[in-house]
């Protein structure tokens, strides 16, 4: 094996590992706080691809807005953060079955493509992935349209979270 | 070499650094605990109640709505990496971008979620 | 000679040599090599953090006509070092219902967010930090506040105390809010500079950035000090409501790990305000001659935005949560993103004209912004007072 893979596996049990103990952590901030090292893993697995740009976006994104909205999501509706049921219920075993049936069917499908087999040649020097995607962006040939599109859905979003907030008794 | 490598050293180094001098004066600290000393440090008054208080719900409108511009200005950036060589065009669409979510704060501010009431 | 100039290159090119004659890996000898380099440069923070310990009390001291530490060897230089003995050897107290892994590990992810920003700086033109230039380091630094922020909850939760959970609340508010106009504003220099990378940052900076775009720079000032937690946005531990806020629950070298976090992580900002909008290790040229003066010319800067945020921390008074979060809001995030876009349009429009024309054009339009914002909020607050107090008496001209 490659330093490459033995770091790659290294990373992948690290979030695979994470990822369960989140649904497995009868406490809710400890399951929060997994979620935030599964996430972190996914921001090295990025990295390991080259993905600057995405690594670094997963964690000022996924870590530092949508998890600690998360956590205080948690505080703030819970007073038992302990959760006092057992974690799993008596659907576990067709919950395990399909999702090592998905597992079996990507790795299937997978096997059969051509990508799996061959390396990715490297990046011409000078090669800045971020220019490239800022080009593709906003170039009339390239993806304006979902980029401005992307700003319509934001705003919705908001709306859409002013308007739950929003308390109709309290008259604000 | 990958820049990766030192930032992942960064990480490495940055966490064994702390955790030395944490177990440093774990080894040279005294270990003297007691009930009393052991309790929760309200002034020297006894702790009232659970440590749980109830927030306001606005914390959480703040982090919904700065999560929202998070994503917003996380876009602009590969935006402001290429606007130098892509003329007027580009910069005509991130202001259409950027105004449309100003739209979206001035709605938040119409509605009185930016209050802290 | 060849040493003198770049004297980490030289020692790094030997300790290749050594490793490599020992038949070690090209590749482990690299990061071997590298791993030293690493370690190097966080001591030497570590000890310069040491400094600050001494350089805040001084500053805070004569600031408040107060002589400061001056017992413990020449001007008190010793004191720190007396600190560190006590933080090592002082009891360290778990409260009972402590959540004791979070507990723990709070502190060390605090530091480590502040030591893993010093991997994007560039010390000097060819120097280790030179080597990371990647292509994303403008939002590194916001990804490593991250963390910071992370820290601070996790340290308000686990100590299971009132006080400390209500200023993990606080702080994290401030800081999320905060981080929207810094971004906005690491736009600025992303723009100019045509690239995220901080080494391609500061070599764009031929005239200063500072000059191209002073709001900018002073919106990302505002922000740092609202990311650092520090006087006047310190709402996370405002002593006198809230005792110690986020770390109250915290003594000995855990507690010493959040303090000197938080000096250091101020250092660095100075820093960052350095590299970002005033040229980072260039001084007129100054900088090529040898590395070290780079370095000295970068810290000379760090330590003066430093000096600035401490100026500003025991100057002005703690605000208010809710105007902290108005301001925010209603003034600074809209302002930003107005100058942003100011900035991309002016940008564009004056691509073909001479230097002189761009700087002078982007300065006023700067200087123009500020004071349009500035009037706007002036005009706003009176207004607001007018609905309090009733409308201002006309101006006393009729009775002599």
């Amino acid at each position: 094996m490659t330093p490459d893979q033995i770091v790659f596996l290294i990373v992948a049990l690290f979030t695979l590992g994470s990822g369960f103990m989140v649904v497995t952590s009868g406490n809710l901030v400890h399951a929060a706080l997994w979620l935030i090292s599964t996430l972190f893993g996914v921001a090295v697995t990025f990295a390991l691809l080259n993905a600057n740009f995405l690594a670094v976006v997963q964690v000022v994104v996924y870590i530092g807005a949508i998890a600690i909205l998360f956590i205080f999501a948690v505080m703030l509706t819970r007073k038992d953060i302990r959760d006092q049921g057992p974690q799993v219920n008596k659907n576990w075993w067709f919950g395990a079955l399909l999702s090592v049936s998905t597992f079996a069917g990507l790795y299937f499908l997978l096997q059969g493509w051509e990508g799996m087999s061959k390396t990715a040649s490297a990046f011409p020097s000078g090669f800045d992935a971020v220019a490239e995607l800022g080009n593709e962006l906003i170039s009339p040939t390239g993806y304006v349209l979902p980029f401005e599109v992307a700003s319509v859905l934001l705003v919705a979003a908001l709306v859409g979270a002013v308007y739950v907030a929003f308390n109709p008794r309290s008259g604000k | 070499m990958s820049a990766w490598i030192i930032i992942g050293l960064f990480f490495l180094v940055g966490v064994i650094v702390p955790v030395g001098a944490i177990v440093t004066a774990w080894i040279l600290s005294p270990k003297k605990p007691n009930p009393v000393k052991d309790t929760t440090y309200e002034c020297g008054v006894e702790t009232v109640g659970d440590s749980w208080v109830q927030f306001k719900a606005q914390y959480y409108i703040f982090a919904l709505v700065f999560l929202i511009f998070d994503v917003e200005t996380v876009f602009l950036f590969p935006w402001a990496v290429k606007l130098g060589s892509l003329g007027l065009f580009a910069v005509v669409e991130g202001i259409i971008f950027i105004l449309i979510l100003i739209a979206g704060l001035v709605y938040t501010w119409r509605k009185g979620m930016l209050e802290w009431a | 000679m060849g040493f003198w100039n770049d004297p980490l290159k030289a020692a790094a090119d030997w300790l290749m040599d050594i490793f490599t004659g020992w038949g070690m890996p090209e590749l482990a000898t690299q990061i071997l090599v590298a791993f030293l380099g690493v370690l190097l440069l966080i001591v030497i923070l570590m000890v310069l953090d040491i400094v600050l310990v001494w350089v805040e009390r001084k500053v805070v001291s004569r600031f408040q006509s107060r002589i400061g530490p001056n017992r413990v060897g020449p001007f008190g230089l010793i004191q720190p070092f007396a600190d560190i003995i006590k933080l090592l050897i002082k009891e360290d107290i778990t409260p009972s219902g402590a959540d004791k892994v979070v507990y723990n590990l709070a502190p060390i992810l605090s530091m480590m967010s502040v030591l893993i920003l010093w991997a994007v700086v560039p010390l000097a033109p060819q120097i280790l930090g030179a080597d990371t230039d990647l292509n994303i380091g403008a939002l590194y630094i916001v990804a490593a506040g991250a963390i910071s922020t992370l820290s601070i909850i996790m340290a308000g939760w686990s100590s299971n105390n009132k006080y400390s959970l209500i200023g993990a609340f606080r702080e994290v508010a401030v800081m999320l809010s905060f981080e929207i106009p810094m971004l906005a504003v690491l736009l600025i220099p992303t723009i100019f500079a045509k690239s995220m990378g901080i080494v391609k940052i500061v070599d764009a900076q031929d005239t200063w950035f500072v000059f191209l775009a002073p709001l900018a720079a002073l919106i990302f000032f505002i922000a740092a000090i609202a990311e650092l937690g520090r006087a006047p946005f310190d709402m996370g531990e405002a002593e006198s409501e809230l005792v110690a806020g986020y770390n109250i629950e915290y003594s000995g070298m855990k507690f010493g790990m959040f303090y000197a976090g938080e000096l250091l992580h101020a250092f660095t900002f100075g820093g960052f305000w350095a590299i970002l909008f005033f040229g980072g290790y260039r001084f007129f040229g100054l900088e090529q001659v040898n590395p070290i003066l780079a370095v000295a010319i970068l810290l000379f800067k760090a330590f003066i935005g430093y000096w600035l945020i401490m100026w500003v921390r025991y100057t002005v008074l703690r605000i208010r949560i809710d105007h902290m979060l108005s301001f925010n809001w209603k003034f600074l995030t809209p302002m930003a993103f107005v100058l942003l876009m100011v900035t991309a349009l002016l940008n564009a429009l004056l691509a073909e004209t001479p230097p002189w024309v761009y700087v002078s054009s982007m300065f006023l339009s700067n200087i123009a912004l500020a004071w349009g914002a500035l009037e706007l909020a002036r005009s706003y607050s009176r207004r607001e007072r007018e609905k309090v107090e009733g409308p201002k008496p006309a101006v006393e001209t009729t009775h002599h």
